[in-house]
Parts: C-alpha cells; structure tokens; sequence
C-alpha cells in the first residue's frame, strides 16, 4: 500500500450463506484506489458492487482476503472502530437518499458533525457551506417531504461531504433522478472532488455517470473484467 | 448529544408520540389518582376515629379485650387515683363495658352496651342526648345502622336485659333517646350507649369503668395502676390492617394500567424497529455506533415518559386538582358495608406519591424501551439499509 492509496484489496471474497449453501458474490477481487480518484465500479445488477462498497464502507465484513480503507486494516477492527472511521472519514450517498424523515436540510446536514461531538458554531457554518456547495441555501428548513427528489440528494450530497471526509461512496445515487437533476448532481460530485480532493467511489450502471468518471471499474459476475482509466471524461468540458 | 436527536425523532413523530404519551399519561394520572384516593380514605377513616372515638388516646383494663366481649365481665375495676384525676379534671372521661340482650320488636339480639358520661365533650358523639331524661329508666342512643337493624326510632322502647356484678340476670326497659348519624361504624353496629351513672347502677359497679379515653395532647400518666396505655397509633391499627387489606386488589389494578401503557410503547418500540429499519442503517453507516443506536431508541421511548409526565400536568392536573379540593362524592353510603367512609372522598397527593409514581412509570416505560431496542445491536447494517430487520 503507497500513502497514496485509498482503498486496497487483495484477494477479497465474499459469501453469503443461502439455504444452507453458499452463494460468492465477489470472487477473488484485488483492487488499489487513489487519493482524489473519482472512480465507478460498473456492471449490471447483481453483479456485486452494491456489496464491494459495502465491505468497503466496513458495513460488511470480506469471508476471505485483505481490505486496506485509509490506512486501517479492517479485518482486524471491531464495529466500534469501523464506525468511529466511517464518521471522521467517510460519507455515504444511497440511492434513495435515506434522509432522516423528521429533519429539516440543515438538520440532516448537521447530523455526521453531531456525531463527532463539534460545536455549535463550527457547525452551523460548515453546515451552511456544505448546503451552500449544493445549492440548496434556500431550502434549508424544509423538511424532506417538501423536496424534489434531485433536492433530497443534493441533501444527502451534503451530509455526505459535510465533515470533509477522505472517501465518498456512493451507490446509485442518481437511479432515481431524471437526466436533467443527473447531470447536476454529477456536476457538484466533480467539483467536489476537485475542490476538497475527496475521492468518490460510485456503484452504477448508469451511462451518465459514466461519462464523468476518470476510471471505470467493470464487474460482471463478482468478478473484475476490465480496469480503465479515462484521461478525458466526455462530460467533462 | 443523544438526548437531542431524541427529542427530535419524537416531536418530529407527531401523531405516534402523542397518542404514546397520552396513554401514559393516563395510566399515570390513574395510578396517582388511585393512590391519592386511598392515601385520602385512610386519612379520613383515621381523622374520624380519632375524632369520634380515639381523641388523644386511651387506658384500658387490663383485661379488656374489645374484640372479646366474653371477657367484659371481668374487665371493671374503680380507675387507677392518677387516672380518676384526670377524669375529675374533665380532661378525660370513662366508659363501663358490657354485654347485654336487646329484645327490639320481640326479638332477640346480642348487644354491647357502653355507659359514657353524657356531659364528655372529648369524643365527638351525641352524648348529650343521654342527659336529663328522669322520667325515662333506661335512655339509649344508638347509631343509624344498629336502629335499620333493630328497626327502633326514637322513642321506642324495648327490653335490655344484662349480667350484673353479681352474676345474676337483671331486665329492664330502655327507650331510644336519640339515633346518631356517625361516619364511625365502630361507635354504631350492634352498640347501644347509656349514661354511665346508670350504667354502673344496672351492673353494680359503682364508681368502676373498662376504659378511660383522654384529650388529645396529654402526656402518659406515671402511676397507670396496672391499667394499659394505648396511644392514637395502636388504636388506629385495625382500621389501617382493614384498609391495608384492600391494597392488594388496588395494585393489581396499578399493574393492569401501567401493562396497558406499557404494551402500547413496547408495541410502538417494535413497530418502529422494523419501520425505521433503513434510518438505523443510515445512522450506522454515518458512523453511529450499534449501542448508541441502542441507546437512541431507548431514549425515545424513555422520554415518553418525561412527556407523559408533562401531559399528565396539562392533560389531567386540572382534573387531580378540582378532585384534590373539592372531593368525589361517594354513590354509596359505605358505613353500612363497615367502612369509614366520607360522603366525599378528599384525595391526598403527596410528594412521596408523586415521586414514586414518577420512578415507577420511568423505570417502566425505559424497560420497554429498552427490550425491543436491544435487537438492534445484533442487527447488520447491511440488511437495515435495505430495510430488512430480523429479530
Ligand atoms: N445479504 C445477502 N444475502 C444473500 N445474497 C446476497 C446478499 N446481498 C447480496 N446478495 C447477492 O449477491 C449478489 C450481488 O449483489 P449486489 O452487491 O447487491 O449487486 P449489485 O449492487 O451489483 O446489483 C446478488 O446476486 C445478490 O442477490
Ligand atoms: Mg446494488
């Protein structure tokens, strides 16, 4: 692992028990990712990526092999541990937003400084920039149910940058937008990336996306099939 | 930090909260109701048998025994000279106890009869009644009860016939002087009061008696002659034994609301769990660890509680107060059943009720909170962001 590196993994396997058999969703998979990447592991549905960022995440834990996340080993970390680096560390985009349903913008927002105990102040402030950096300074009140679907994710966009995390992971975070909100939310993910070098790991299999990212990861089946990097993303001017 | 999201998951929870607090609140307002209504029955049914029979206590001979009256043939003797001088002091008054037959509209009855001094002012009784009545041999007051039983009014006559010191049967007439309406059903079933003078003629005990009761406040004689001294706290243990008997069925009743309340958090909890599966795995994967996820949870149940408390304030305080200074009129007049009872039930509200109440309903309330969380913690965050909760 380079001081460089992001993610590492090496040899990961993952199964799931099934009826009293197993079922390997990843097979095999050994995989390095760079400081600032903006990177898409891309494949049909089914075809494991949901759960590679999930083990990434330290949501899941690997059936076999070695993963690296930002220096830790996470074999070796206990809930506890892999909680305290998603919350410093790490944020997360769903593909469904998964806002806290009886919280204002702002206070989804606030929710990941919350967690690591910052203070009021200092808060209030990165929780404005943060909702600022979306878009969405004028909606800050509002409370999810009042939001378009493209407000709601720009929302979790937000609450997943807020803290100024190494890592974003984000799956499918544009499986519910039309072409026109895509684009934006895209858009922001870029400038994000170049602005706080966050690296972006994406699961998707939407062609939008796709033409955003400087590297394609293609996964058929638990397993790697082709590794590429774009030099010059077409949707990037 | 924890208390804050807390609080907001649950204003945020509108109609659940509310309908959760409020049946809380109610089973917390009923148990304090409860409490303070027998809190309040037993301060009554001892106000008015210290008022009315107890005053500030009393010397018994030795050998009686109230609840054995084959014994009160033995249970006379002239009062110990420190007690007699109380008597002469008018700050204490004696009582001649006895057996005796009534025999009201030609029937057969067992009766005790107490000669008391119809001048005492120390027991709140009618006594009065029984003076000045010369023409009359034998006058007699009795209570509302004895006279539905015996079915005597005021001026019938009827035949008493009693033991007397020589152990011979003697026979004469009494007539009703008065019929006293007394909350205190000890002073009325199966009693019938004569003015002590005579009392002791009938029985030849001149000069004796069976017990003497005092003014509130005195201290205890020095010298009691062998007599026995009983304070109010003694003599109101019977009662208290007779109240306290009740309680089992009040707590059970306790227990049926406050499982009613519970049931309906647990259930709520539950519900929730499995609802809110997707926001447990959010907050897990925005870094919250399982158990303060635990601790979460359980915190919005717990402060149910706290809620409830305030609801039970607005809600029903109004209702505990008007209660607490105007009474409940009782339906039923329950000295015929034997028991003390106002006509109006005046509930006490303590600070002792009050906070164990609170402590009680809190420390219900975060258990049920606490059990459906705890699966939570063995929950994979994995399977709560896809919104799938196993137990
Ligand atoms: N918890 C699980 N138990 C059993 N099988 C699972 C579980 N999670 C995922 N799988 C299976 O693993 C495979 C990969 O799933 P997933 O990572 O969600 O794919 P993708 O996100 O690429 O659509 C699928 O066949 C899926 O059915
Ligand atoms: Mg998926």
């Amino acid at each position: 692992m380079t001081n460089d590196s992001v993610v590492t993994i090496q040899n990961l396997v993952k199964q799931f028990p099934v009826g009293g058999d197993f079922f390997t969703a990843l097979k095999d998979l050994s995989l390095t990712i760079n400081k600032g990447e903006f990177t898409g592991l891309i494949g049909p549905s089914g075809s494991g990526k949901t759960t590679l960022l999930n083990i990434i995440g330290g949501l899941d834990s690997p059936t076999k092999g070695k993963v690296s996340v930002l220096g830790q080993a996470l074999n070796d970390t206990s809930h506890g541990e892999r909680a305290r680096l998603r919350r410093k560390y790490m944020g997360f985009i769903f593909q469904s937003y998964n806002l806290l349903p009886v919280y204002t913008v702002f206070e989804n927002v606030e929710l990941p400084l919350i967690l690591n105990k910052m203070d009021t102040d200092e808060r209030r402030s990165m929780v404005e920039q943060a909702v600022e950096s979306v878009g969405l300074t004028d909606k800050m009140d509002s409370r999810p149910n009042m939001l378009s679907g493209g407000e709601c994710q720009r929302t979790a966009i937000a609450r997943a940058i807020v803290h100024q995390p190494a890592l974003v992971l984000a799956d499918e975070p544009t499986a519910n937008l039309d072409a026109e909100n895509s684009h934006h939310i895209m858009k922001i993910l870029v400038r994000l990336n170049q602005e706080l070098s966050t690296s972006f790991i994406f699961a998707t299999h939407d062609e939008k996306i796709m033409a955003y990212l400087r590297r394609i990861i293609h996964l058929d089946d638990g397993e790697i099939t082709e590794d590429e990097i774009i030099d010059n993303p077409k949707a990037r001017d | 930090m924890l208390f804050k999201i807390a609080l907001k998951n649950l204003l945020g929870a509108r109609l659940r909260t509310f309908l959760n607090v409020l049946v809380t609140a109610f089973s917390f307002f009923l148990i304090l109701f409860m409490s303070a209504m027998y809190d309040g029955m037993l301060q009554h049914a001892k106000q008015v048998t210290m008022d009315t029979e107890i005053a500030g206590g009393a010397y018994w001979h030795p050998e009686y025994d109230p609840l054995d009256p084959m014994k009160f043939e033995d249970a006379h003797s002239a009062l110990p000279a420190e007690i007699q001088s109380l008597v002469d002091q008018k700050k204490a008054f004696p009582v001649l106890v006895s057996q005796a037959s009534i025999y009201p509209g030609g029937r057969i009855m067992p009766a005790i009869m107490k000669g008391i001094p119809p001048d005492q002012n120390i027991v709140n009784m009618p006594t009065g009644a029984l003076a000045g009545h010369d023409d009359i041999s034998i006058p007699v007051l009795i209570g509302k009860g004895m006279a539905s039983d015996t079915k005597l009014k005021v001026g019938d006559v009827f035949t008493i016939r009693w033991l007397d010191a020589d152990r011979t049967y003697d026979a004469d007439e009494g007539t009703v002087v008065h019929i006293m309406d007394t909350e205190n059903f000890k002073l009325d079933m199966g009693h019938i009061w004569i003015p002590l003078k005579k009392a002791q003629t009938m029985l030849a005990m001149e000069q004796e008696a069976t017990y003497v009761t005092y003014e509130k406040g005195l201290p205890t004689v020095q010298d009691k002659g062998g007599w026995i001294p009983r304070d109010i706290n003694y003599l109101v243990q019977d009662m208290e034994a007779i109240i306290e008997a009740d309680k089992p069925g009040a707590i059970i009743m306790y227990m049926i609301i406050l499982a009613l309340a519970a049931m309906g958090i647990f259930n709520a909890q539950v519900l929730s769990i499995f609802r809110r599966g997707r926001e447990i795995g959010t907050l897990m994967a925005i870094g919250m660890t399982r158990q303060r996820v635990v601790g979460l949870f359980t915190l919005e149940g717990g402060l149910n509680a706290v809620l409830a408390a305030v609801a039970t304030l607005i809600f029903f305080g109004p209702i505990l107060w008007y209660f607490g200074a105007n009474g409940i009129p009782l339906p039923i007049d329950y000295s015929e059943m034997g028991m003390i009872m106002a006509k109006r039930l005046m509930p006490i509200y303590t600070i002792g009720l009050i906070v164990s109440t609170t402590v009680l309903v809190s420390v219900v309330v975060l258990i049920v909170s606490y059990i459906p969380s705890r699966r939570i913690s063995r929950m994979q965050p994995t399977d709560a962001l896809r919104g799938k909760v196993v137990a």
